[in-house]
């Protein structure tokens, strides 16, 4: 084991270290990508970095919350980001509840700050929200003690699978900064896209968002991103191509010409990926629509980062937990 | 302030310690040194080279970051800084050396022993630290031990060249 090594490089990045050490997590709640600042987002990131080991070793476990309550409060179907967090809170040792709202008092005509409030009367530590009207975890989060993560909330954000898709972005590529990324499809509708859009400007990647007029309105660059409309003229330049997820729902309406159609111009076929750099990193939020926005060999190419993605998840949804739970304690 | 070590000190001491671990170690076992974030880890690929030329032979590195396993996360709050814990190693029937700077009420070595069983079953764990400044809570005490400081609960302070720019150990009368 050598000690030795480049000079400048070492003090480089003893003081980087020392620099994040600096950083302190001061947020009890996660609801947002766009209210934290670049450093905060590389906090999560490193900290991720330490919890990705977790899921490898012997003892799958840390007793960083033991004792600790999380409720899982779904108001809309999700199963993996679900079962994501309730894995991240069992491997950090938590207790964890799954509140399933459809059978709840909801139903009954109770409010939700009604149902948030008896819940956390129970003693719970962290809520894990995911709502289709924007704003519902911040409405949440303003009438509980506990910690609020935002597990998607309707067309507005989807703070951790941003997290997931640029700390992948970086273990891939080593760097987000000067990065390229294109979000390609439904980015009006995504929440996906635009958690993928605030980190990644804060941290210093250029983002494009590619798809057809009806479904990448401009407004889009006015919050900093590139648009465009033609996936062929532009894909060569692209070291990421984040794929959303069309769904099926909206294909009937005006907004979609044909399943056809879409495929053809936007889909990540084969064909279409000779046009794209050699090593380009493709992602997709899951789960896919093989066929229609990405090709089945695509998907389980080489360049895909589908499985990274779920694996990484664990980590961040981990670090998130962690960095929240400790903020709370601090206050 | 006082400077109970300076840079010789610090190397003469390790060398020390060096030759006391080297006996301990049992015949045909192999061994692993593992430093607790974020001094004891310096200390330990300190300690590398010196055992290997003592002839013990393929000796393993790891660094082990306790904070996850800490018993007073709820005080820290988030002044918490989680690390990486980089043990490459399969740790199972190994003779494992681990290495802090200072040992006190005996907390983070109580932390250090789960993280390390979480990883597996060692042959043995033997404790080395450069300073015991007294004042233990738990019944933990190190194996091998570089100084003592004269009275219990001083406060000490260990400098390493790599992390604080400079090598050496003061005390706080």
């Amino acid at each position: 084991m050598s000690t030795t090594g480049d000079p400048v490089q070492k003090a480089k990045s003893a003081a980087a270290a020392s620099e994040r050490e600096s950083v302190v997590w001061p947020h009890r709640h996660l609801l947002a990508l766009e209210d934290l600042t670049a450093d905060e987002i590389r906090l999560i990131l490193d900290t991720a970095e330490a919890f990705e080991d977790v899921s490898t070793r012997s003892v799958k476990k840390v007793p960083a919350l033991r004792g600790r309550v999380v409720v899982n409060l779904f108001f809309e179907d999700s199963t993996r980001t679900k079962t994501s967090f309730v894995l991240a809170a069992q491997r950090l040792s938590a207790d964890v509840v799954d509140f399933s709202a459809k059978s709840s008092s909801l139903s009954k005509g109770e409010s939700i700050r009604d149902t948030v409030r008896n819940i956390e009367a129970m003693g719970v530590d962290l809520l894990i929200v995911r709502h289709h009207v924007a704003g519902t975890p911040h409405l949440i989060a303003r009438n509980v003690g506990c910690c609020v993560i935002n597990a998607g909330d309707g067309r507005h954000e989807h703070p951790t699978q941003g997290l997931l898709d640029i700390y992948t972005m970086r273990q891939v590529k080593g760097r987000i900064e000067g990065l390229e990324v294109a979000i390609v499809g439904d980015v009006a509708n995504s929440r996906v896209a635009r958690s993928n859009l605030h980190g990644l400007l804060k941290l210093g990647a250029e983002v494009t968002m590619v798809g057809p007029t009806t479904l990448v309105p401009r407004a889009f660059e006015k919050m900093g991103a590139r648009i465009a409309h033609d996936f062929d003229r532009v894909i060569e330049q692209f070291d990421v191509i984040n794929m959303l997820r069309i769904q099926r729902e909206r294909i009937s309406s005006n907004v979609f010409p044909s399943l056809q159609e879409y495929s053809r111009l936007f889909g990540l076929s084969a064909q279409r990926m000779k046009r794209a750099k050699p090593d380009v990193l493709v992602m997709h939020p899951g789960p896919i629509n093989r066929g229609i926005e990405m090709a089945a060999s695509v998907a389980d190419g080489a360049n895909s980062a589908v499985l990274r993605q779920v694996t990484n998840g664990l980590a961040v949804r981990m670090a998130v937990m962690f960095l929240c739970k400790q903020a709370a304690e601090g206050s | 302030m006082k400077t109970l070590l300076d840079e010789k000190g610090i190397r003469r001491t390790l060398e020390r310690l060096a030759d006391e671990i080297s006996a301990s170690i049992p015949r045909n076992c192999p061994v692993g040194v593992i430093g607790i974030r974020r001094r004891g880890d310096e200390l330990a690929r300190r300690l590398l080279p010196m055992l290997e030329a003592r002839g013990v032979r393929e000796v393993a590195y790891g660094s082990l970051d306790i904070t996850l396993y800490r018993d007073d996360l709820a005080e820290i709050g988030p002044s918490a800084v989680v690390r990486t814990t980089e043990i490459d190693f399969d740790i199972e029937g190994r003779y494992l050396i681990l290495v802090d700077d200072v040992i006190f009420t005996g907390r983070s070595i109580r932390a250090a022993l789960q993280a390390l069983i979480d990883l597996g079953r060692p042959r043995a764990v033997r404790l080395v630290v450069l300073v015991d400044r007294g004042g233990r809570e738990y019944p933990i005490q190190p194996d091998f031990t570089g100084l003592r400081t004269s009275s219990d609960s001083q406060h000490v302070t260990v400098y390493l060249e790599s992390i604080d720019g400079a090598d050496k150990v003061e005390v706080q009368p």
